[in-house]
Formats: C-alpha cells, structure tokens, sequence
C-alpha cells in the first residue's frame, strides 16, 4: 500500500470514525441519565442535515446550520416530553420498542417531507473539486472541518461535565438518580436535557458530515447501529471511550475497502458489534464487574 | 377441550371467508389472505418467542428471508453448467434434480423444491442454532441490537450477492409441488386450494403452539420470562428452552419465506429488511405480546390492510405509530385485556 | 454428609463476601447460617445453589462436587430452594407456579407437548394433583387459581415454599423463611420446618429471627464479615464468647 494510499483511508477512516463516536455518545449521554437505550439516535443526525439543507434555502449556511441544531434540539426535548417523561419506570422492552417506534415515525415523515432523494449541504468551504494535501493524500477541506467539529465537540463535552453546574448535575443523576432527587436536582429536567443535549450533538455531526456523506431520509438506522457498536466497545457510558472505539470502528471500516467488496462493508462492522456483544458485553475498555451491575 | 375452542372458530373462520368471497364473488381477496397467513406464521413463532420466552428478536425477518431466498436460489439457479461437478452429478443421481427446459429451449436443471426446501429449513436451523447460543445469553438492549445485527447482516449479504439478485431479488420462481393436484404456486386456478393450505398450515401451527403453551415446556417458558434466575434454580435449563424457542420461531419464519415465494413466484430484498422485522414485532405487541390468538388476530387484520394498499404510502408509519401508541397506552396489547375477558366469561357461561 | 463446604471463598471487587468458609450438613438435619447484615448468609446460598460461582473453595453435594455447576444442574440433583425478597413468576396462578416445581420430576419436551401426547396429559395431570396436594399442605388450597404475585406477602411465601418442595429436594435452603412475619405466622414457619424435616428432607436456612433458630435448629454455624466464626448446637451457639461479642457488640458488657 502507497503511502498515499493509506494516508487516503486513514483520514476517511478518521472521519467516520469520529461521526461515529459522537452518535455513541448520544446514547451515551441518554443511557446515562435514563438507562435507555434511544433506537432514533441516528434519526436526530438525519434530521439535522435534513433541516439544514432546507433552512439553507432563506439562511446563510452557519445561520441555517444553527437554527437546524435548535430544531432537532427541539424535537429531542419533546421526544422526551411526549414518550417518556410521563411513564412510570417502563420496562427495557416496552423502552426499546417506543424508542423503536419514535425512530420509525421520524424516518417515515423525513420520507414525506423530504423524499427519497439524496441531498447535501454545500461545502463549507470551496466545492467538492477542491483538494488539500495532507500526508501525501489528496482530500476535501470538507473532512477536516468534520474532525475539526467533532473534536471540538467533544472536548466541549467534557468541559460541560467536568465544570458547569449542569452538567455535574447530569453526572450525578447518571451516578445515582435517587440520591440525585434527594439532592434536589430535577432528574425528569436532567432527562430532557440529556436528549436535547444528544439531539444536538448528532445533528451538528449531521450537518458538517452532509456535504461528503449526503443526507437521505433512511441513513439513521445504519449510524445508529454504527453508534451503538461504537458505545458497546467502550464500554457503555462512557463517552471518553466512546471516541477511541469510534476511532477504531472508522479505522477498521475504512482500511477493510482495500480487502472485501464495499457492499461488506456494513456487515464488517456489525459482526464486530455482535463479536464485542458476545466477547466482551462490558466494551474494550470497560470493566466486568462494574458492568454486571448495570441494568439492561 | 376449552384451549381447542378458538381452534375450531378458526377453522370455521377459515372456511366462512372462502365461502363469502364466493358468495360476493371477490376472490381476488384470497390472493392478499394467503400471504396474510405466511406472514402469521412468522408472528405466531415470534409471539411465542417474545410473549411466552420473554426475548425479543429485531432480526425475524432475517429467517424468513433465509429460507425465501435459499429455496428460491435453489429452484432458479441453472445448474447445467455445473453438471460435471461431482456433488451436482450425486445430487442428480439421488433424484434431487429437475431437468427441464426454459423459455427459449435451452436446457435447464434445478434443484428440487422438496429439496430445496429441505436444504432451505435445514440451514435455517444451523443458523438460527449458530446464533441463537451467544445471542440469547444477552438480555435487553444488547439482545434486541444483536438480532437486528443480524437481521441487516442477512439483508446486506442478499443485496451484495449477483447469486441473490441483488437489489432486484429472485424472480420466476417455479411452484411448489407438494402432493399430485397440490402445487404452492401463484397460479389463478389454484387459488382456492392454496388459500386453504396457507391456512391450514396456520391452523397447524396454532394447534402445535397451543399444546405448547399448556404444556409443561410452556409453563416453563412464561416462568423463564417472569423470573429467570428463579426458574433456572427450580430445575430449568434456561438457556437450552431458550434457544429451542428462537430455534421453533426461527423455523416457521423461514417455513412462511420459503412458501410465500413459491406463491409469489419471487422475493426481494425488501423481505428480509428491518422493517419487516419491526413489523412483526409491532403486531405481536398489539396482539398482546403473550397471547398468541391476539397476535394472529391483529397480525391477519393488519396484513390484510396493509396488503390490500389501505395506508397507501404510510404503510410504515403505521406500523410505527401503532408501536408506539401500544406501548405508551396498552402495553398488555388491544385485545390482550378485553379479548381473554371476553373469552373466559364466554366459556365460564358454558360449562 | 449431603452437603459439605470446604474453604469456600468469594470476593466482589475489594469485597470479601464469604472468606475461607468451611462446614458440613449431615442428611436429616436441620441447619442454621446466622449472623448480622452483611455477613454473607446470601451470597453463601447463592454460591451453594450455583446462581453465583466461588472465587475458590469447593462444595460437595451427595458426594459430587456441584461448584461451577448451572442451577438448574443443581436443582435436580436435589436441591431446592427460597428466596429473602420472594421470587414467584408474575402472571401465572399459585398453582401454575408449584407445578414449575414439578419440572425436574416431569419430562414433557417441546414435541411431545405440541402434539399433546396422551402421556403427557397423564403427566400433566399428575404435577396438577401433586402441586394441589402441597398447596393444602400450606393451607392455601383456595388460592390455587389466584395469580400468584397479586396473593399477600406471607402467602406468596407459602406459594414459593409450595414450590420448592414440589421438587421433591433432599436439600432445602431457606433464605430467610420468617422476614417478614409475625410472631403467629413465624411459630406457624417453625412448625412447618420441624414437619418437612421430620419427612427425611434436610434443611439449610439463613434467619435473622433468633427465637425460630434456636428452637428448630439441631445446628448452627455463626458467620461474620463472610468467615465461619462458631459452629455447634444451639446451647454452645448461645454460650460461645465470640457469639455474644459480636451480636451484643464489643463494648457493651
């Protein structure tokens, strides 16, 4: 393999690898708070895209981008509201198949708004011809501003969790949600937060991949499963994990082109998933006898 | 005797539509009610499996899909080139072969249907086997990925293979010969017997699984799905009642595949897609998840609809809506109460 | 012996809940595991009955070696047992429930129970004669058809004991049999004790209630923080120092 070869399949490898790992932090972050597991995740980054292609016909692209953002916020605060909220500590099944349900209805109705057809954000910056060289390998500026956002993203995250009232109240609920309402925080307000917070990030992620990746009404079901891989390998709930496992999903996604057909592609990564989920439930990096504690 | 009851409404059922369709002269209907009744044959092997085991599956549609495509692979592939290849030539001599000729005169040979349908249940069991041992040891969230893991491993694998059609799946599948006068075919002049082995083979199912459920292994089951620990440390093998159950539903889902695509003549893609595989799921959570005359009810009004066009394109939003409205309002299913009550106040005046 | 522990060991992370255990249970017995919260009478019945696995040490059941064994594997060697927070199977009658402990003395399997064979049936009729006659036996014949989880607490308890004997163990483990009851439905538990015991069924409880225990009991091993302290009859139990110092404490005097 050239050396520009590989430089070409790490950086694709790269950016999916962290669009992955941000859908699995979506599930981390409601998994966290609720101990659900949300089957639309990948329907808010659909959705984000989605609106922003449309916002951008009145708006200036970053305008659009934003407004698309608080939409799917939106919508991911009243998924919350409207579905879950009001019942009382549902079991996992019934949890799974609104869930389910909630991403069915979302997919169907992007269907009647947006058609079958497939659609992109322009380029941030420049067109699809335009190239820069890095490592010897030729790619769009598009794919850094993805990793560019992502990571931001990401460390943003962190912050928020690590310093800001919120967000330490979030991890307290996560922690122990009884002891959480005995300190008085609101955990059905952290709940909405978390899926707001998770709307978000998977719409943002959805709106700077649409240039290189396109947006189609049906691509949440594939990152969601891809999300959820990424979530399971580092060890559920852990969002820090999450960006190396997605790392190492983009990775292995991207350089197994150069060995199997590309329409194996998705059932790579799945067969991972189902070998971590039968291997290692806990995740690569997590531990057993922390993960036997949780409930599934 | 009160368990064969909805049995013989079945039956009675089964015979009272043929007869109005003639009546009203609308037997254009028996076509959408003989697909209807593949289709309940993968819910009921399903409700059996997540009403009455507790283990969801996301991937049934991978099964019927298993055995859809494998019999039609099998009856359409021609295999003349091959002939000289030694395991072709033993499956020739142990009269598993067609010979024939196709449309243009050239010659044709394919696999049996009886042996494709064999080869087709055949490894539909190793798989389900070969899958059901890690997957069932999960529970919640991981079982249901798992098995829609594997529900889109099938899907993609029949839309990367040329030898599966691809994006356009098998066509002109030859019919099912199963007894002399007896062909599982699309044909307009068998519509009436086949509408009766589709539903009879339904009616077979029901009463194999009702035995079941009244049965010590059924007991079993709904104790493995209450409380499983407690039910391996009373003497149950857990994990093998388990997998024999997703092993049963596995197999009458790909029973259903393999006959529905004699009856079509065909089967895409379409067929083994999450989609379906959600649907099935929808309908057994309407139909009450452990309630297996709840799941055929609403499985056979539903298909028929959704069959017959009526939710135009929202087919699938239905099926979502109707998940979640379930799920949120009734989680015991629509007829799960009212239905059962019915029943028994029904019976109780009887005895 | 028809159980015996031999340097049973378990550790949860940092946590040693059974250290170094050793004792043994002689066929028709009827034996008592106390001690104070936490000392490791749960986990030591979970470990017995297979639901959880040693981190080392070995138990003999019959003479088999059963550590590393499934439950179920367990269960029809012939033990049985309760659980401290009940675990009936929602949705399914009193009834229902005892004839789940008939499973290891049945073996209808999944063809002969979809065709319904006639030997089957035969079976069948006879686990319902056998669960209805252990449901009188536990005085609760009337609730049979009762869903079992909606019954009252001390009958679910009943239901659950139903169960185990339904089994036909030569080894009961009780977890706990009297949490929960008054002092009527407690002297009622101790007679029904005595009564299985005296049918050949040996016996292995966990009890808090320290009047059930030295009244039943032939012996009684004391854990504390998961390791064997004391082991003996009731009248030692009750004169063992290290007894009275950990349940009275080590200051008071």
């Amino acid at each position: 393999m050239t050396l520009e070869l590989f430089s070409q399949y790490l950086l694709a490898g790269v950016t999916y690898g962290i669009i992955y790992a941000i859908v699995g932090i979506g599930f981390n972050i409601i998994y966290n708070t609720t101990g659900i597991i949300n089957f639309a995740q990948g329907e808010f980054v659909m959705l984000g895209g989605m609106i922003a292609i449309s916002m951008h016909q009145w708006l200036p692209l970053p305008l659009a981008i934003v407004a698309a953002v608080l939409l799917v916020m939106l919508i991911g605060a009243l998924v919350e509201i409207l579905f879950i909220r009001w019942l009382d500590r549902p079991s996992v099944l019934r949890m799974i198949i609104i869930t389910i349900g909630i991403s069915i209805l979302v997919r169907e109705a992007a269907l009647h708004i947006w058609g079958e057809g497939v659609r992109s954000l322009p380029y941030f910056v420049g067109n699809e011809i335009t190239t820069v060289r890095i490592m010897g390998a030729r790619v769009s500026p598009q794919v850094l501003w993805v990793i560019g956002v992502c990571t931001v993203m990401v460390l943003a995250l962190s912050l928020f969790f690590k310093y800001t009232l919120q967000g330490k109240k979030m991890q307290a609920c996560a922690a122990n949600r009884v002891a959480a309402t005995l300190c008085g925080i609101s955990t059905k307000n952290m709940v909405t937060l978390s899926f707001m917070l998770s709307a978000g990030i998977g719409a943002l992620a959805g709106c700077v991949m649409s240039p290189i990746t396109y947006s189609q009404y049906d691509i949440g079901t594939g990152l969601a499963i891809k999300g959820f891989t990424v979530a399971i390998l580092g060890g559920l709930g852990s969002s820090m994990a999450a960006v190396a496992a997605g790392l190492l999903l983009g990775l292995i996604e991207s350089f197994s082109v150069s060995v199997v057909p590309l329409a194996f592609q998705d059932a790579i990564s799945i067969s991972l998933l189902l070998a971590i989920l039968f291997l290692r439930p806990h995740g690569l990096f997590g531990n057993k006898d922390a993960a036997d504690l949780k409930e599934f | 005797m009160k368990r064969h009851l909805p049995l013989g409404l079945l039956v009675l059922a089964i015979i009272g539509v043929q007869l109005l369709t003639r009546a009203t002269d609308t037997a254009f209907y028996l076509t959408p009610l003989t697909m209807t009744a593949y289709y309940s044959l993968v819910i009921v092997g399903l409700c059996l499996l997540m009403g009455y085991a507790g283990q969801i599956s996301l991937g049934h549609a991978g099964f019927f899909a298993i055995g859809g495509y494998l019999s039609a692979m099998l009856t359409t592939k021609n295999l003349v080139p091959f002939k000289d290849n030694s395991l072709i030539s033993l499956c020739d001599e142990l009269g598993l072969l067609v010979h024939g000729q196709d449309m243009f005169g050239s010659a044709f040979t394919h696999v049996q249907p009886w042996a494709a349908c064999g080869c087709a249940i055949l490894v539909t069991i190793v798989v389900a086997y070969a899958i059901g041992i890690p997957v069932l040891k999960l529970k919640g969230h991981y079982l249901a990925m798992a098995t829609l893991g594997f529900g889109i491993i099938v899907y993609r694998l029949a839309l990367a293979f040329p030898l599966f059609g691809e994006a356009d799946g098998i066509s002109d599948v030859p019919g099912f010969p199963l007894l002399p006068g007896l062909s599982v075919s699309g044909d307009f002049s068998s519509r009436v017997s086949n509408y009766y082995l589709a539903w009879g083979m339904v009616a077979l199912a029901m009463w194999l699984l009702v035995n079941l459920i009244h049965s010590r292994v059924g007991r079993a089951l709904k104790a493995i799905h209450g409380a499983e620990g407690a039910a391996n440390a009373t003497g149950i093998n857990t994990a093998r009642y388990k997998l024999n159950t997703f092993v049963i539903s596995a197999v009458l889902a790909s029973v259903a595949g393999i006959f529905l695509t004699h009856y079509n003549g065909g089967i895409g893609p379409s067929e083994a897609g999450i989609m379906k595989s959600v649907r099935y799921v929808a309908i057994v959570a309407i139909g009450g998840m452990a309630n297996l005359w709840g799941a055929l009810t609403m499985g056979a009004l539903l298909n028929i609809m959704s069959l017959r066009g009526m939710f135009g394109s929202y087919d699938d939003a239905v099926f979502g809506a109707i998940l979640i409205v379930i799920m949120l309002f009734a989680p015991q299913g629509l007829l799960g109460i009212s239905l059962s009550a019915t029943f028994k106040r029904i019976l109780r005046r009887g005895e | 012996m028809l159980l015996e522990i031999k340097n049973l060991s378990r550790r949860f992370g940092g946590l040693q809940a059974v250290s170094d255990a050793s004792f043994s249970v002689r066929q028709g017995m009827i034996k008592a595991v106390i001690g104070p919260n936490g000392a490791g009478k749960t986990t030591l019945f979970n470990l017995i009955s297979g639901t959880l696995l040693p981190s080392s040490g070995a138990i003999h059941f019959k003479g088999q070696p059963i550590h590393g064994l499934p439950p179920y594997r367990i269960a029809r060697l012939g033990m049985a047992r309760t659980y401290q927070n009940i675990k009936l199977y929602p949705g399914m009658t009193a009834l229902e429930n005892v004839m789940v402990g008939r499973h290891c003395r049945s073996r209808a399997g999944f063809i002969s129970g979809m065709l319904s064979l006639p030997w089957t049936k035969k079976e069948e009729n006879a686990s319902r004669a056998a669960a209805l006659e252990l449901l009188a036996l536990l005085d609760i014949a009337d609730l049979a058809e009762v869903e079992a989880t909606s019954l009252a607490f001390g009958q679910q308890r009943a239901v659950e004991f139903a169960r185990a004997l339904a089994m036909e163990p030569e080894l009961l483990l009780l977890d706990e049999p009297a949490a929960g009851l008054n002092i009527y439905e407690t002297a009622e538990v101790a007679r029904l004790i005595t009564k299985i015991n005296e049918q050949g069924i040996t016996v292995l409880l966990v009890e808090h209630d320290m009047s059930l225990v030295m009244d039943i009991s032939h012996e009684i091993v004391v854990l504390s923080f998961g390791e064997k302290i004391a082991e003996g009859t009731p009248s030692e139990i009750q004169h063992n120092k290290e007894v009275i110092r950990i349940y009275l404490g080590e200051d008071d005097a």
